[in-house]
C-alpha cells in the first residue's frame, strides 16, 4: 500500500492558518460535546415530561403525547435536521425568523442542531419514561393515591423514583446515540468532529490518521459515558430490589 | 361510617358490583368473603375511590365518594389501605416509607411523623428493621409495616384488600395478629380475606359475595351456623375443610 502515513500532520499549521489541524480536531471535539451535552439536557428533561403524560388517565394529554412520540420517532433524522434548519427561519415571525438569519452562521447550525436532536432524543426518552412507569406493579399507583397522595404527587414520590431507576440502562444507549447521531449535523456546515475530520482530509490528504483520530475521539466520550451511567446505576440501586443487594 | 347504596359498577358490558348495599358502624369489623371474581375487592376501592362506580352512592364519614366535588385525596388519606402485595415504597427505607404520607400530605414535621412511625413499627414488632428497605424485608414484616404506614395517618377506617394472600403459610399469623390487636382496640375495618378463623374471632359482621352482589350479610355466627343461601353453603363447606 503506497500509503505515507504521517501522524505528524496534526502539529502542522493549518492551510488558512492561526491553528493547527490538531487545533480544528479539539474544536471540533468539544463542539460535538457541546452539542450533545446540551440536546441531551432539554431531551432529557422533555422526554420526562411527555413519557409521563403518556401514562396520565386524561385522554387529551396522553394523546398528544402519543402524537409528539410518533411524529418525532419516525421522521429520519437527517429530514427533521433540514426542516429545523431550512424551512424553521422561514417559518417563524418576520423579526425572528431575520434576527436568526442574520446571526452567525455557527450560532444558526448549532441552534438548530441542538433543536432538533434534543427534540428527536426526548421522543425515544418519552418511549423510555412511558415503559419505566408501566412496568411497575399497578399496586403502587393505588398505594400512593390511598394513602392520599394526589396524582401528581403519586408520580413524584411513588412511581418516578422507581421509574427512573429501571430505566438507566436503557438511558445510557440514548445517551451515546446522542453524540453518534451529532455527526448528521456535519451536512448543515456545523464543524463538529466528524466535519473536521472531514475537513482536515481535505486540506491534507490524510484520511487515515483524520478518521483513526476521529473514531478515537467518538470512542473516548462513549467509554466515559459508559463509566458514567455504570456508576450512576450502582449509585441508585435499590437496596434488596432488581439487582441491589 | 361508610354506607352504601346500590353501588353497581361494570367495566364495558362486564358487570362487576350489582346494586350492593351495606353499612360499617364505627368500630365493627367487617369480613367479605366470596369465591375469586365475586367483585370483594372491587367492593372495598369503591369505598376509598380507586376504583369509579357508575351507579348508587356511597358515603364515608359523611363524604360522598361518587360526588366529583369532594376531595378524594383528602378523603384517602383518612380512610387506611392495606394491599395484597404490600405495595411498600421499593426506593424508599421503612422508616421513610412511614413518614413520607404523615410530611406530604399531613404535613407533619420531619420529627414528629418520625416519632410516630418508630412508635407504630414498635407496635407490630419491626422497630429493628426501621433502617431497612423494603426488598431486605419478609412478606409477613413488610405487610406489618403496611399496616403501620396505612395506621401513620390516623385513619378513621381500614380497608383491607386479602392482606394475607401474597404471603408464606408461616407468616400468615404474624399478620393476622396485628389485625386482630386492632380490632381488638375498636378499628373500624373491612377485610377481604379467606381466613375464616381470623372471621371467626374478631369479625362483626360478614358479608358473602357470588357473582357482583352481597349475597349474604349478617352477623357471624348466623353466618358460620346456618348461611342462608346455598352459594354461602357451599363456599364454606368447601373452605372449613381444612
Amino acid at each position: 500500500m503506497g500509503y505515507n502515513w504521517n501522524w505528524g500532520v496534526f502539529l502542522q499549521p493549518t492551510a488558512s492558518g492561526g491553528d493547527t489541524y490538531l487545533g480544528w480536531m479539539i474544536h471540533g471535539f468539544k463542539t460535538t460535546i457541546a452539542l450533545s451535552l446540551s440536546a441531551w439536557l432539554i431531551a432529557l428533561a422533555l422526554g420526562a415530561v411527555v413519557g409521563v403524560l403518556r401514562t396520565v388517565p386524561n385522554k387529551v394529554l396522553s394523546g398528544i403525547a402519543t402524537a409528539y412520540v410518533e411524529v418525532f420517532r419516525n421522521i429520519p433524522l437527517l429530514v427533521q435536521l433540514f426542516l429545523w434548519y431550512f424551512v424553521m427561519p422561514e417559518l417563524l415571525p418576520e423579526k425572528l425568523g431575520s434576527a436568526f438569519k442574520q446571526s452567525n452562521p455557527f450560532v444558526q447550525q448549532f441552534l438548530s442542531s441542538m433543536v432538533c436532536l434534543a427534540l428527536f432524543t426526548s421522543a425515544r426518552v418519552a418511549e423510555q419514561v412511558r415503559s419505566g412507569i408501566n412496568s411497575l406493579p399497578p399496586g403502587q399507583k393505588n398505594a400512593g393515591l390511598a394513602m392520599g397522595f394526589t396524582l401528581s404527587q403519586t408520580y413524584r414520590h411513588v412511581l418516578l423514583p422507581m421509574a427512573v431507576r429501571l430505566i438507566v440502562p436503557p438511558l445510557t444507549s440514548e445517551f451515546l446515540n446522542i453524540f453518534k447521531n451529532s455527526a448528521v449535523c456535519s451536512t448543515i456546515g456545523l464543524l463538529e468532529l466528524a466535519a473536521q475530520g472531514r475537513q482536515l482530509v481535505d486540506y491534507t490528504a490524510q484520511p487515515y490518521e483524520s478518521f483513526i483520530a476521529v473514531t478515537l475521539a467518538y470512542l473516548l466520550i462513549n467509554v466515559v459515558v459508559m463509566f458514567g451511567m455504570r456508576w450512576l446505576e450502582a449509585r441508585v440501586r435499590v437496596p434488596g430490589y432488581i439487582g441491589g443487594k | 361510617m361508610i354506607t352504601m347504596n346500590n353501588v353497581s359498577k361494570h367495566y364495558g358490558s362486564f358487570q362487576v358490583l350489582t346494586e350492593c348495599s351495606t353499612q360499617v358502624q364505627k368500630g365493627e369489623v367487617i369480613v367479605v368473603c366470596g369465591p375469586s371474581g365475586s367483585g370483594k375487592s372491587t367492593l372495598i376501592k369503591v369505598v376509598n375511590g380507586l376504583e369509579p362506580f357508575q351507579s348508587g352512592e356511597i358515603i364515608v364519614n359523611g363524604l360522598s365518594v361518587g360526588d366529583p366535588k369532594t376531595n378524594l385525596s383528602k378523603l384517602r388519606s383518612m380512610v387506611g389501605m392495606v394491599f395484597q402485595n404490600f405495595e411498600l415504597f421499593p426506593h424508599m427505607s421503612i422508616i421513610d416509607n412511614l413518614c413520607i404520607a404523615q410530611t406530604k400530605v399531613l404535613h407533619r414535621t420531619q420529627e414528629v411523623a418520625r416519632d410516630k412511625g418508630l412508635k407504630l413499627l414498635e407496635r407490630v414488632g419491626l422497630s429493628a428493621q426501621a433502617a431497612k428497605f423494603p426488598g431486605q424485608l419478609s412478606g409477613g414484616q413488610q405487610q406489618r409495616v403496611a399496616i403501620a404506614r396505612a395506621l401513620a395517618m390516623d385513619p378513621i377506617c381500614m380497608l383491607f384488600d386479602e392482606p394475607t394472600s401474597a404471603l408464606d403459610p408461616e407468616m400468615v399469623n404474624e399478620v393476622l395478629d396485628v389485625m386482630t390487636e386492632l380490632a381488638r382496640e375498636g378499628m373500624t375495618m373491612m377485610c377481604v380475606t379467606h381466613e375464616m378463623g381470623f372471621a371467626k374471632r374478631v369479625a362483626s359482621r360478614v358479608i358473602f359475595m357470588d357473582q357482583g352482589r352481597i349475597v349474604e350479610d349478617d352477623s357471624k355466627e348466623a353466618f358460620f351456623a346456618n348461611p342462608r343461601s346455598e352459594r354461602a353453603q357451599q363456599f364454606l363447606a368447601k373452605i372449613l375443610h381444612h
